[in-house]
């Protein structure tokens, strides 16, 4: 019962926050108000029993995410959004027709927390009962992203590699090149 | 009746969620609003993930004694892969805005293509 109450919360509170984020102009309050979306959404992973997913997105989402915008915030010394021109009614039909269209499909979804369903009763319950003997970790998401699915974790490094080559490649070179102007002069 | 509200609120407010990040990518010109957007979107399917992999009445998926109801633990795992995989497209994002910075001198997205008359 508690539960549900702290759910309904925290829900209710992650959407003030994202319309929050929307009617906002000033770019610091968006991102520390980002920064609050993502630290409600983990006590919501929190309360709704995975404990791996709240730390990471506490540290991860709520941390480093903040990092970096308000580093890039620094770097384009822009602070304030221009107001737009005029009242976006296109957008707002097109979120309104898709967000039907999602509501409409979320009927065919088992009931939230129903055991029975179908996530419930395929590969999960395996690494349930045979985590612990095959890899003698009990935490199971451990097992499951260190052993059982180890490839998808080394997708996720080549990701990160690529990202990071990438930001390099974009942004990296520009302090040598102030640098460089600098000797010239 | 009830049922099916308590069952699904989740699901709701995690559509509400999608579309309020949706909305603010494609209505607002500013990229770092738009990036904030991009993120809010992606929180929102992560909710969706954990929802789904939740079980009544059960505990987090740490084998232990007393304890035989577990939430699922694979959506776990892919949601713990997305969200670094997702902190890694933000920072190629807000880098790319950093680059349009410095060569455009502006990140409001008219002002962008009244450089380039692309608009």
């Amino acid at each position: 019962m508690i539960d549900t109450l702290i759910d309904i919360t925290l829900l209710a509170f992650l959407v003030f926050t994202a319309v929050a984020i929307i009617r906002m102009r000033n770019l610091f309050v968006i991102i520390m108000l980002f920064s609050l979306y993502s630290l409600f959404s983990a006590g919501l992973f929190a309360v709704m029993d995975a404990a791996d997913v709240a730390f990471t997105e506490a540290a991860v989402g709520a941390g480093i995410s903040t990092v970096l915008m308000l580093g890039t915030l620094a770097l384009t010394k822009n602070h304030e959004e221009k107001p737009p021109s005029h009242l976006a009614r296109l957008p707002l039909l097109v979120v309104l027709v898709t967000g039907g269209a999602l509501v409409y499909g979320t009927y065919d979804i088992p009931s939230f927390g129903d055991p029975a369903s179908p996530a419930q009763t395929h590969v999960g319950p395996y690494y349930i009962q045979h985590g612990k003997e095959d890899t003698s970790a009990p935490n199971i998401v451990t097992a499951v992203l260190a052993s059982y699915r180890g490839y998808d974790t080394l997708g996720e490094v080549t990701v990160i590699f690529t990202a990071g080559i990438g930001v390099m490649l974009l942004i990296g070179g520009r302090l040598m090149r102030k640098q460089k102007r600098k000797d010239q002069r | 009746m009830i049922d099916i509200i308590f069952g699904h609120y989740n699901y709701w407010i995690v559509v509400v969620l999608m579309m309020a990040g949706f909305y603010t990518v494609i209505s607002r010109g500013n990229l770092i609003k738009k990036i904030a957007g991009i993120n809010i979107f992606q929180t929102s399917v992560f909710l969706l993930y954990i929802s789904i992999g939740y079980v009544e009445k059960g505990t987090a998926p740490i084998i232990a004694e007393g304890y035989t109801v577990y939430s699922n633990p694979l959506p776990h795992v892919l949601i713990l892969t997305a969200i670094v995989v997702g902190v890694a497209t933000t920072a190629l994002g807000l880098a790319l805005v950093v680059r349009i910075k410095e060569a455009y001198g502006t990140i409001e997205e008219d002002e962008i293509h009244d450089q380039d008359m692309s608009l």
